[in-house]
């Protein structure tokens, strides 16, 4: 078990959004998040990335082993392709960045600017991450927007790679991945209750 | 750490990083200063060390925004926050950076531009001294108004309102340090009080910088 949430309730803004997820990963597991826009997608991936904590229930990970992706890639546009892997290397305490590069068929991009990138490449940059960070769960939001057929394939395939060797991954996304092992888990049944504004302080956090 | 020092540090350098706009406003504020009070040399001679530590104040001050504001528009703030580093390692390495391309510059910069303001000679030591005592502290107490305001639109006028108030201290005891420098007084007091307030902010400071970004991350 790399990642267990019970009975978890999540709030963006201040209100509730989902209430009572439960979900679990084993190593090679992939679960793929579905639900309609604003269910609170992201916001079960934040909380879980610990960066907002639950309103109640409970987020069970490995420490050390998660490694978020969000809608936005933390590409700085003024640095390389590589120098911006690298850095990410260096924050993880990995070291060898060319697997990744192979992987996102970012090798003869290396060099250019990040902010000479297409949004696809970047998005490729985004996910050529994960790679480098070495972390075992990866919590995807939305991994394959501005991403063309092949890429899309690129990064079914780094996936699959991933669980082969023991990872697992969460990934909330719209589109078929081709990953036909992923578990599907539609958050639609956890929609939270609107909730009436009862508590004054509240209103204002 | 020392990777997000070092990539800070690079961006600073590259293309609209930033790096030598301070040090610019610095230079314009401390040549307009003769043009509106008039160049009578003595009056200049006499508040040189206040406008020479009100421009380094105002100086710092513009750069505070891009301190954080820019890690947070591109996303890496939220991925360094779910990184192993921990959040008051990722702001006392901004601080670090932030000193380092706009604090330290000013302090190597300021002798020169005491020239421009008729500084006595006894006081280009103490004003360096001063500067580089407190500039840190600007540095600090920025990042903390940093903190506060990102991911607020037009943050940076709410972080100044924030921010100048807070700079009080460091400039009346910077400023006075210089002076009686200049003026060849004793100056142990504020010389004291000057590097125990940057001792105290450096100390304190990252810890309530921390626990405001996480509140602001969520």
């Amino acid at each position: 078990m790399v990642l267990s949430v019970s009975g978890a309730s999540v709030a963006r803004g201040g209100i509730p959004v989902l209430e009572g997820v439960s979900l679990r990963l084993s190593p090679g597991e992939a679960l793929v998040l579905r639900g309609p826009n604003g269910i609170g997608k992201t916001t079960l991936l934040r909380t879980v990335a610990g960066l907002q904590p639950p309103l109640s229930g409970t987020v069970e990970a490995a420490p050390e082993s998660l490694v978020y992706a969000a809608h936005a890639d933390g590409i700085k546009a003024t640095l390389t392709v590589e120098e911006n892997l690298k850095f990410w290397a260096q924050v993880f305490g990995t070291r060898d960045i060319s697997p990744a590069l192979d992987a996102f068929c970012l090798g003869p991009l290396a060099d250019r600017p990040a902010g000479a990138l297409s949004a696809g490449q970047k998005r490729r940059l985004g996910l050529a991450r994960l790679l480098v960070t070495g972390r075992a769960v990866w919590l995807l939001d939305e991994p394959t927007v501005s991403l063309d057929a092949e890429a899309v394939a690129m990064f079914a395939s780094a996936v699959r790679a991933h669980l082969a060797a023991g990872g697992a991954a969460l990934i909330a996304t719209h589109i078929d991945l081709g990953l036909a092992e992923a578990r599907l888990l539609d958050l639609s049944a956890c929609r939270a209750a609107p909730l009436a504004a009862d508590d004054f302080d509240g209103a204002f956090l | 750490m020392i990777a997000l020092l070092s990539r800070d540090l690079r961006l600073a350098m590259r293309a609209g990083g930033g790096f030598g706009l301070g040090l610019a406003f610095f230079l314009i504020v401390v040549v307009l200063v003769p043009f509106g009070v008039g160049p009578e040399s003595g009056l200049l001679a006499r508040i040189a060390p206040g406008i020479l530590w009100l421009g380094a104040l105002l100086a710092c001050l513009l750069s505070l925004d891009r301190i954080l504001a820019l890690d947070w528009e591109d996303g890496s703030l939220d991925l360094l926050a779910t990184s192993p580093l921990p959040m008051e390692g990722i702001v006392s390495v901004k601080a670090l950076a932030h000193w380092l391309t706009t604090g330290l510059p000013l302090v190597l910069a300021a002798p020169v531009f005491g020239i421009l303001l008729n500084l006595p000679a006894p006081g280009f030591g103490w004003l360096v001294v001063s500067l580089a005592l407190g500039t840190p502290a600007l540095s600090v107490i920025g990042t903390f108004g940093a903190a506060l305001t990102v991911g607020l639109k037009r943050g940076g006028l709410l972080l100044s309102l924030l921010v100048l108030p807070l700079y009080v201290p460091t400039l009346i005891f910077g400023a006075e340090v210089a002076r009686r420098g200049a003026e060849g007084m004793a100056l142990g007091t504020p010389l004291a009080l000057l590097a125990g307030i940057t001792c105290g902010t450096i100390a304190l400071l990252p810890f309530a910088s921390a626990a405001v970004l996480k509140v602001n991350l969520r």
